[in-house]
């Protein structure tokens, strides 16, 4: 992490157990900077998802719960607050699946991500036309019902959405799963923008190792509820470790699942 | 015999405007099922309440607009309660779940209302007879006039309400995706006590118009009953379906007691909705109007 900036969030050594039996978190640590774009990894399961809904607590409406460790935004404890609460202090997640109002149609969607401003009607049109700046393929189907848009529109209409709130930090989950390498690229650039232009800092959950560490500027490897691994993005892109069991590549071309090496190495991670 | 058409309108126009009183309780039903997912089996009873604390707040001499912000007060209360006591404790458990607490509360209402006030027969006069009056030849329920009519201004507020309003979207949105609609930090519970609160309104008003035709009494909550086949009809998550549906349904009804009745012996009224229902969840199980299921492909 940076020396220099401040860390917006900081999440620390927090344990999230579900429906009270099943411990999903194992105490996982992270700090995202003002102004950054964070990558958490790692496979299905390792607890990416989970760690968003903590920081977002939507973890409440699914029978989960932080039991130890310690969230912190701005400065301020934020483990106890409803989601509500959290978007009015400026955290956002944009959930896996993208989860759009089917039966709203693209622009009611956007206005519902206003739902907890004050601000007149003065000041959310002029985020609606923000949105649809980033977004021009959402101002042609602004009209149309959410559930009838592609999955790349529905993709943006649910990070528009999220701008709508006016963020400091917007937690995405997966925005590539289930569409086009050339729609994920797209995406990701916007990330970027939406980073760079309207400062709003990332914490990017995914799978596609590649595409998060190449906009990220720094990166957290999950296993099994637990952080194994992390650093810069370049560090970890040209870790061997990530490379191999993340990336696909590696040194000696390609390796058959039989390799002893493998599970020995990936063995250590998990100890 | 040439076919009677005055008295085949009489009929139907008499239909409708009973229909539109099955409507007002099939629409709270379709409230809250779209907002919480809870198919609510109390609703009858928010029905009986709302009635009962209305005529009796009138008997003890409160005007009729004091009694009827008193009772809108009671029905506020009671969706705070029920969402405070039994949608939080609740969430995000299976339907079967809600289904069964839904009915516990069904009870618990019930006893409640007749507990506070009392179990006699309550006469509720708004004011409006029920007495025919001639509209071009037909002898028409002025009272029924009335009722259709205060349906259609309740139906066209919550129209407005859901389609323009900041709350109403947010309703339409929680309808939607629970979860996304707490992600994008929509108050679930708050939307719970404005539904809850919704249904409570049309319960009085379903309340005031039912009471005051069959007497306010423990058996206007089984005017819940009436509104299972306008629902399976219309479907359960369409308002415009709910409206419909009650339509139909109480056309339907007079239209086969008296058209069709004298040919299988009369009294066919009281079980032709449910014989029509029947026959819809064989070929249209979702309803007329039920969500459409958006599928991509």
């Amino acid at each position: 992490m940076s020396e220099t900036a401040k860390p917006l969030l900081s999440v620390n050594n927090i344990e999230v157990i579900y429906d009270h039996v099943i411990l999903v978190l194992k105490g996982v640590s992270l700090e995202v900077p003002e102004g950054g774009v964070v990558a958490l990894l790692g496979a299905n399961g390792a607890g990416k998802t989970t760690t968003l809904k903590a920081i977002s607590n939507l973890l409440h409406a699914e029978r989960g719960e932080v039991t130890k460790g310690a969230i912190e935004f701005d400065g301020e404890q934020i483990e106890k607050l409803t989601p509500n609460a959290l978007v009015k202090r400026g955290v956002i997640q944009v959930m896996e699946g993208r989860h759009c109002f089917e039966h709203l149609s693209v622009e009611e969607n956007l206005l519902t991500g206003a739902y907890t401003r004050s601000g007149g009607r003065g000041a959310i049109n002029r985020d609606l036309e923000m949105v649809y700046g980033y977004f021009p393929r959402l101002k042609e189907r602004r009209k149309s019902l959410a559930g009838y848009t592609s999955g790349g529109e529905q993709q943006m209409t649910a990070i528009g959405r999220a701008l709508m709130s006016r963020p400091k930090m917007i937690l995405l989950d997966e925005p590539s799963m289930g569409l086009a390498p050339q729609l994920v690229e797209g995406i990701f650039e916007t990330v970027k923008r939406l980073n760079t232009e309207e400062g709003v800092s990332f914490l990017l959950a995914e799978q596609n190792t590649n595409m998060a560490l190449k906009f990220a500027t720094y990166g957290y490897i999950l296993e099994n509820g637990r952080v194994v691994m992390d650093g810069d993005a370049e560090t970890l892109g040209s870790n061997e470790d990530v490379k191999e069991f993340y990336l696909g590549l590696s040194a000696g071309g390609r390796k058959s699942y039989r390799d002893v090496k493998h599970y020995k190495r990936r063995k250590r991670w998990l100890a | 015999m040439a076919f009677d058409w005055l008295f085949f309108l009489e009929v139907l126009i008499a239909g409708l405007l009973s229909g539109a009183m099955y409507s007002l309780v099939a629409l709270g039903f379709v409230l809250i099922f779209k907002a919480s997912g809870v198919f609510n089996f109390a609703q009858g009873a928010m029905v009986l309440l709302a009635a009962l604390t209305f005529v009796r707040l009138v008997e003890m001499g409160a005007p009729l607009w004091l009694a009827g912000v008193s009772t809108l007060m009671v029905m506020v209360v009671l969706a705070m309660l029920v969402e405070r006591l039994v949608l939080r404790q609740l969430v995000n458990q299976a339907p079967i779940i809600l289904f069964m607490a839904s009915i516990g509360l069904n009870f618990f209402i019930e006893g409640t209302a007749q507990g506070v006030w009392d179990s006699d027969v309550h006469a509720l006069d708004l004011g409006v007879p029920d007495l025919p009056i001639d509209v071009f030849g037909m002898l028409i329920s002025q009272f029924d006039i009335f009722a259709a009519a205060m349906v259609a201004a309740l139906v066209v507020v919550l129209a407005v309400f859901f389609q323009k309003t900041r709350i109403g979207r947010a309703l339409r949105a929680v309808a939607d995706d629970h979860q996304a609609a707490l992600s994008v930090g929509i108050p679930l519970q708050t939307i719970w006590v404005v539904v809850w609160s919704v249904a409570g309104v049309v319960a009085l008003v379903a309340g005031l118009v039912w009471g005051s035709k069959l007497g306010v009494q423990f058996s206007i909550s089984l005017v819940a009953l009436k509104a299972l086949p306008v629902l399976i009809l219309g479907g359960f998550t369409s308002v415009p379906g709910a409206i419909i549906g009650g339509l139909i349904i109480g056309a339907g009804e007079k239209l086969a007691e008296v058209f069709i009745g004298p040919f299988v012996g009369g009294a066919i009224e009281s079980w032709f909705p449910y014989m029509l229902a029947m026959v819809f969840l064989l070929f249209r199980p979702q309803g007329l109007f039920g969500e459409k299921i958006i599928e991509r492909v």
